[in-house]
């Protein structure tokens, strides 16, 4: 009331012409439609790369964002995308429109890629694509779709690993679900729960959809065993589960698209009709050009007439069609066998290098710095990202102490990691866990 | 799989996009005579698609420039292209510009920042949406999708083949205090009438008396008079009567971006803490759908619009289509006069940028299409830009025939 009151009060006094800026700028603030739009808080991850930035310590590290670096600390763009983007341009082709869910040929390579070209339901058409705005665009669209179309018995809701990708949550629930979790990450032993996972998968109510992190677990670094997912499995199907994969880092973790893409096809050979969202922001370095994948599998050639249909009503309203030039990209690197050869080695050799970055990493902390700590799980966790086992407090001291930027859930982005540098992070490490 | 029944078992056919699916039809159809006027993309006098010569240059630039990478944008885009984007649409001497209560966000061409304005709105200004009777098709399922009350007012006067002004007017004072009002700054898709000067003041007038919210999509900014500055009169007029806004805006046609999908939505606060706020809210919303913006084709328009040279050589080009579209308004008004096909033909001319809203019914919509091989959308809306010197004689034969023949 008092509230209201001052504020009219200031809304009068500021309408005077000699009025002082501050009351000016309340009543500015009371008339506007936008009065109630509160200061979003900033990205947790995206955050940390801006403190990084504004930090003038010359030995200074950011491990927070998951973009590749190479061993000079730089942005990659494979040789392999180069030569395809200069071949575009000789080709002088047109802007016109694609379609609202992308050009056939992308959608197709793609879709080998992840599934393999012998695949049973991609042969036989048992398949619904759509060109997606990157692996979070495809989240997007399976989300909605699920939200609009879902009747299984678990209901218009999606059960995330804990932990997940911090984005995950807001775009399942901006798309219309309810979003609860999954036993995943095992903090004692920094590496899974899998009793734990497997219990709750046979907790939750029948047809439920569950997401999967296909490989290279974000923010965890932990995957569950080839015998792992074969149980998984087992007990997704006991329980009319639908699993939904993302799979940013096909390739990418492993150093091989077939060995990454194990779960996956392994789950679709198992009879799962799966939904998948597909990235090539990391394995092919097209990050800001959002080139991504979504696909579902059907039951037959009719249902995927009907499904198609109602995908592309859904994304018309969101953004109409694609963007084209880095789906021509991506399907130029992967139709040109040379260039897709190429490609594949570049992707083992970013792979073998965040590898090599773990073992330096481990390597230094026992040996150079005789560590007591365990330390096993920096090389048995996979793909970018490392859940080190810090605690909020250790992230905080290495941030000031040493100038080491990563997120507080103790998250290291290993590709933040350079042979020059490995040293001076074990070290900040070893400071604080001492 | 243990199941057998498909979890998606119910998912009902949908009908394909009206739109879309001409060009389909269109593309099998073998007749050597067809004529597209049915989707709004620019082609040249030959029929073909035209990218712009200073497009073609800015990207060449772009992906020969070894210390260009593919990074990730940040959530709200290429700063250099919003801010010039915005500043293009507002005017550089705008208050909102030089009072710097403005924000510009980059979105998937004119559709995602239409989107993105109706989310936002959803979450935080819920009110019913008004979209002009007739609209592009999409408005109406963008605002639902997003969860908004679609509402319409009344725009074509079918028996004028002009504004319906006064029932639009009425509309807006009858509207629920605060509503949202789509308006389309230049050239009305589909109708191709827009208000005059005189009009927007009226608009203007009873939009404020109701307290209402005003949501500019804007295509075709530069593509309808061919003067970018004209073109952007509209909503130039509404910041300085004193409105909070939105506007979308597409480099579509103008730059000829296409799929691209260019496109930036401009918000209009009454302060710099306002804006601040609004685009953390909108890059929250932005996040959730697609994280950041594709870098490539905000690259190229940032390359124009801040580049003094470019920016001259892109107007040049840009009223070589506004230009050539003129010609073929005026082109078809007179073989129709020449013709003497019965009724009145001025609206042809009178109507502006890409659509031509011809008055054709869609009995008359039918039989061009399976008579004569030319495919336009039911509501007789044509592409301009689908006519040249070569074809649009046949067209309006055509068209003679069916007015006289067809009920």
């Amino acid at each position: 009331m008092l509230a209201a009151r001052s504020l009219a009060l200031c809304s009068r006094l500021a309408a005077r012409p000699s009025a002082a800026p501050a009351a000016r700028l309340i009543a500015i603030r009371a008339n506007s439609l936008w009065a109630g739009v509160k200061q979003g808080p900033p990205d947790a991850i995206l955050g940390v790369t801006e403190a990084f930035k504004a930090d003038s310590n010359p030995s200074k590290m950011n491990l927070g964002v998951g973009a590749y670096r190479d061993d000079q600390g730089k942005p990659y763009v494979l040789t392999s995308v180069r030569k395809a983007e200069r071949s575009i341009q000789d080709l002088a082709l047109d802007k016109e429109y694609i379609p609202i869910t992308g050009v056939p040929e992308y959608n197709k390579l793609a879709a080998q890629l992840a599934y393999g070209s012998d695949s049973a339901p991609l042969k036989a058409g048992q398949i619904v694509t759509a060109q997606s705005l990157s692996g979070t665009g495809a989240l997007r669209i399976g989300g909605e779709f699920l939200a609009r179309w879902y009747e299984g018995k678990g209901g218009k809701k999606i059960y995330l690993p804990a932990p997940s990708w911090g984005n995950h949550t807001p775009i399942f629930k901006d798309a219309g679900l309810e979003v609860a979790q999954y036993t995943y990450f095992d903090k004692k032993t920094n590496g899974l729960d899998f009793e734990g996972m497997v219990k709750d998968l046979k907790s939750i109510p029948n047809g439920s959809v569950v997401l999967l992190h296909a490989c290279a677990h974000n923010p965890t670094g932990v995957d569950p065993t080839p015998e792992q997912w074969k149980e998984i499995s087992n007990v997704m199907k006991q329980k009319e589960h639908v699993s939904f994969f993302d799979m940013a880092y096909q390739g990418f973790a492993s150093g091989s698209t077939v060995r990454d893409a194990f779960a996956l096809r392994h789950f679709v050979e198992q009879g799962h009709k799966v939904l998948l969202a597909q990235s090539f922001a990391k394995n092919m370095g097209m990050y800001g050009e959002r080139v991504g994948l979504f696909s579902l599998i059907t039951d037959s050639a009719e249902e995927t007439k009907r499904v198609d249909s109602q995908i592309k009503i859904l994304v018309r309203p969101m953004y109409s069609s694609p963007p084209l030039s880095g789906a021509r990209i991506v399907k130029t690197v992967l139709a040109d066998s040379t260039l897709r050869a190429e490609w594949l080695e570049e992707v083992k050799a970013m792979a073998d290098r965040i590898i090599a970055m773990r073992a330096g990493l481990r390597g230094h902390l026992e040996d150079t710095y005789g560590s007591k700590r365990e330390w096993s799980h920096i090389t048995s966790q996979i793909g970018m990202f490392c859940y080190s086992g810090l605690t909020p407090e250790q992230v905080d001291k290495m941030r000031k102490d040493a100038s080491v930027y990563l997120t507080r859930d103790g998250r290291i982005s290993i590709a933040g990691i350079t042979s020059k540098n490995v040293e001076y992070l074990a070290k900040a490490i070893h400071d604080v866990t001492k | 799989m243990s199941s057998e029944v498909s979890v998606f078992q119910n998912v009902p056919l949908a009908p394909p996009d009206a739109i879309l699916n001409l060009n389909t039809l269109y593309k099998a159809d073998t007749f050597p005579k067809k004529i597209n006027v049915g989707v709004g993309a620019y082609r040249d006098e030959n029929g073909k698609p035209w990218v712009l010569p200073v497009v073609k240059k800015a990207e060449r630039a772009i992906v020969e420039d070894a210390s260009l990478d593919h990074e990730y944008l940040p959530i709200d885009g290429l700063r250099t292209f919003t801010d010039a984007s915005a500043k293009l649409i507002l005017g550089k001497t705008s208050p909102a510009v030089t009072e710097n209560r403005f924000a510009g966000i980059q979105t998937i061409s004119g559709s995602g920042a239409v989107r993105l304005g109706a989310d936002f709105l959803n979450r935080f200004r819920k009110a019913p949406v008004y979209v002009s009777n007739p609209t592009w098709g999409n408005h109406h399922d963008i605002f639902k999708d997003a969860g908004l009350e679609v509402r319409t007012y009344p725009y074509w006067d079918a028996e004028k083949r002009g504004l319906a002004l006064q029932g639009w007017l009425d509309t807006i004072k009858a509207a629920p205090k605060g509503s949202i009002f789509v308006l389309h700054p230049c050239a009305h898709n589909p109708t191709g009438v827009d208000p005059s000067t005189e009009q927007w003041k009226q608009i203007a007038e009873a939009i404020k008396a109701g307290s209402h919210f005003p949501f500019f999509d804007c295509a075709y900014q530069g593509f309808a008079s061919g003067d970018l500055d004209r073109d952007a009169a509209a909503v130039r007029f509404f910041v300085d009567q004193g409105f909070e806004l939105l506007c979308a805006q597409s480099y579509s046609k103008n730059i000829g971006l296409y799929g691209e999908r260019t496109g930036c939505l401009t918000i209009v606060t009454k302060s710099t803490e306002l804006a601040t706020n609004v685009r953390s809210q909108m890059c929250k919303l932005a996040r959730a759908s697609i994280s950041n913006p594709p870098a490539f084709g905000a690259r190229i328009v940032s390359m124009i619009l801040n580049d003094e040279a470019r920016f001259q050589e892109w107007t040049v080009q840009l009223k070589v289509m506004a230009n050539r579209i003129i010609s073929m308004r005026t082109a078809l008004f007179d073989i129709l006069t020449e013709l003497k096909t019965p009724g009145t033909w001025n609206h042809i001319t009178d109507q502006i940028g890409m659509f031509c809203f011809t008055g054709l019914n869609v009995n008359q919509v039918k039989v061009l299409r399976s008579e004569y091989h030319i495919y336009l959308t039911d509501n007789g809306r044509i592409s301009m830009a689908g006519l040249n010197q070569s074809n649009i004689r046949y067209f309006a034969e055509a068209v003679d025939h069916v007015v006289r023949n067809v009920v």
